[in-house]
């Protein structure tokens, strides 16, 4: 599947297309297929998002998980202050990441 | 140290009005990504992989007091509680909100500090050797100089869009404790005859073509500093590749023409520029020079400490450096603990470190390109009480230029460029050689991690170098050896296929077996290496 993200122009913080606006969490992320582009240049446009761009991930029984690691990364935070990531309870989290 | 003057103040302070009428125009939507792009980093506002990131200049790494509690202020008011000491003796934030920005530049400009500079295609934060002042074996304090060049290169209208991003450093000893023959230019005050010059070097850097600088004149006229320094930009600004990114660093020019021909061209232009007047006075060096007085230095402290506790005394052992007045030291606050993030100092850290400084230090610090700070004007008579706050603090690592003491980039759990993770490694390397007990036995070891090609972590320059690459979204990490930024400038090589996260830490391990097995009497482990070449550790990394 193809999901979009984007940093939020105000406050830089990670943002994913969830159909009708722009979520931090990649679980709310949905697939943007052919329309991915439009819907960036649309949004940019609008100045909610800012350099959005289409990314490959895939479904799990976990969620949505992009495909690469930098993605991942910035889905969750960074690995080595998991204090700062969104989910700083999960002593696992990080591994969602490898 | 330098402080501004009234147009150093009214400058600054109208750079902070303009980025806050454009990151305004930039919220308001009357600007685009791409246009506010180029200003935004201007002013070393970066958008990375989490948020915006400020990076923070520090002329030349020196600090007091008043500005490190700003940072700390920074850090706590507009960001996560913590900031990162970098590689070019720079501060960076990682969480800085668009909508703050000019605030904090407006805070900044309130202690003579910016962020001016420290992106974009211009001349970036000059850097110095973090002991200026204070070393026993320098020629002169080369702050000044460096100062010096700070104020021409500001705003230098001719040099503000470069071919590409252009870094000096500056130092005055034979000692090179900046990686100078690994910057664009690299500045040594020298004395020839009884004068004070500059030898200037043009030419080195790492990234993905990492080269050292090569001699381009020995010795500079210290009242031709500025014209010569400004020819070499010049031949630069008038012949690097603009047509391609990836060659547009000085060091390609300089290669591509060779030394000789580029030098040629410098001193052609440098005879020109002679006849146009562009040096400052004399006299204006002089009164920079005045900002850099000695402290009054006790001339009878104490030079004999109590060493009775082994752990202070190893701290001192390891983490001291010769002052040039007797009963004097200056001594590294480590940022390097076992298992944390090089360079990463939180608020309450740097309000330590600015009451040390004040305490202790005559009101002044430094941040080392090595991501350490340096109180650099302790009594040695007072190392004991500043060990035991550091200590106290987390901040007491005794691990100066040992395995311990890791360069790396943030890598790709900050950074958009990287390919690969470069803490996790340094932390893994850190703890496999603190629990075996081997990072006394090593001695002075330099591992430098970078997490991309562009070697923010100078990986070229390490005794043992890591470089993290991307293959096939895998992230994987190649190792080098023999690399040094020291004196006896070494560019490190690959030692072959490279490894994952684990395989890295336990290759790191296998390198320093064959050095401890093959070492002879005092030799470093560079010393090792250079004295047997590659084989003994291919062999025994990969069998």
């Amino acid at each position: 599947m193809k999901i979009l993200t984007g940093n939020d122009l105000k406050t830089g913080a990670v943002v994913w297309w969830d159909g009708v606006s722009w979520s931090i969490h990649v679980e709310d992320a949905v697939d943007a297929g052919e329309s991915a582009d439009d819907i960036a240049a649309r949004e940019e446009a609008l100045r909610r998002v800012n350099v959005p761009y289409a990314i490959e991930a895939e479904k799990t029984e976990n969620g949505i998980r992009p495909a690469h690691i930098k993605d991942r990364i910035r889905a969750l935070g960074p690995t080595v202050r998991p204090d700062l990531t969104l989910k700083p309870a999960d002593p696992e989290a990080g591994n969602w990441v490898i | 140290m330098y402080r501004y003057d009234h147009y150093d103040q009214a400058m600054v302070d109208a750079r902070v009005a303009e980025f806050r009428d454009q990151a305004q125009r930039r919220l308001d939507g009357k600007l685009t990504e791409d246009q506010f792009k180029p200003l935004r980093l201007m002013n070393g506002l970066y958008l990375q992989l989490h948020a915006y990131m400020l990076r923070v200049a520090i002329p030349y790494g020196t600090l007091d007091s008043r500005q490190m509690r700003m940072l700390a202020d920074i850090a706590e008011k507009y960001d996560r509680g913590y900031g990162h000491f970098t590689t070019r003796q720079n501060i960076q934030y990682n969480w800085i909100k668009l909508e703050d920005a000019a605030d904090i530049l407006a805070d900044l400009a309130t202690v003579e500090m910016h962020a001016i500079q420290t992106s974009g295609n211009c001349i970036r934060n000059i850097s110095s050797d973090h002991f200026a002042g204070a070393a026993a074996d320098e020629l002169v304090d080369p702050r000044p100089y460096a100062e010096l060049l700070r104020q021409w290169s500001s705003f230098h209208p001719e040099f503000s869009y470069l071919p590409r991003k252009f870094k000096i450093a500056v130092i005055a000893s034979e000692s090179d404790r900046a990686a100078m023959r690994l910057h664009d230019i690299g500045i040594r005050i020298v004395e020839k005859g009884g004068m004070l010059g500059a030898a200037f070097y043009v030419g080195g850097g790492m990234g993905r073509t990492p080269m050292i600088a090569p001699l381009v004149r020995d010795f500079v006229p210290l009242d031709q500093l500025v014209t010569y320094a400004e020819a070499c930009l010049r031949v630069y600004n008038r012949h690097g590749r603009r047509d391609n990114k990836y060659k547009a660093r000085i060091k390609i020019l300089v290669h591509e023409l060779g030394a000789e021909e580029y030098t040629r061209q410098v001193e052609e232009e440098f005879a020109h520029l002679l006849g146009q007047g562009i040096e400052p006075p004399l006299a204006e060096l002089e009164r920079i020079k005045d900002f850099f007085p000695d402290p009054a230095f006790s001339t009878d402290a104490p030079t004999d400490i109590d060493r009775s506790d082994s752990a202070f005394a190893l701290w001192v052992d390891r983490n001291t450096h010769p002052h040039k007045i007797p009963g004097h030291a200056s001594a590294v606050i480590s940022l390097k603990p076992v298992g944390g993030i090089p360079g990463d100092a939180t608020a309450g850290q740097m309000r330590l470190m600015a009451n040390l400084a004040e305490r202790y230090s005559f009101d002044e610090c430094r941040v080392m390109h090595t991501q350490n700070v340096v109180l650099p004007h302790v009594r040695m008579a007072d190392l004991h009480a500043i060990w035991t706050e550091l200590e106290a603090a987390g901040l007491g690592s005794p691990n100066l230029d040992t395995i311990e003491d890791i360069i790396a980039c943030p890598g790709l759990d900050y950074c958009s460029l990287a390919n690969a993770r470069s803490i996790p490694v340094a932390q893994r390397i850190q703890e496999r050689f603190a629990e075996t007990g081997r990072t006394e036995v090593l001695g002075e070891l330099k591992l430098k991690i970078s997490g991309c090609i562009n070697a923010c972590g100078h990986h070229h320059a390490g005794h043992i170098g890591i470089l993290g690459v991307d293959r096939k979204g895998v992230e994987n990490y190649q190792l080098l050896l023999g690399g040094s930024e020291a004196q006896d400038t070494a560019l490190a090589k690959i030692t072959g296929p490279g490894f994952d996260e684990e395989g890295i830490v336990d290759a790191v391990e296998k390198a320093t077996d064959v050095y401890l097995d093959q070492r002879q009497g005092g030799e470093r482990f560079l010393d090792t290496y250079r004295r047997i070449g590659m084989t003994p550790f291919k062999e025994a990394l990969y069998g």
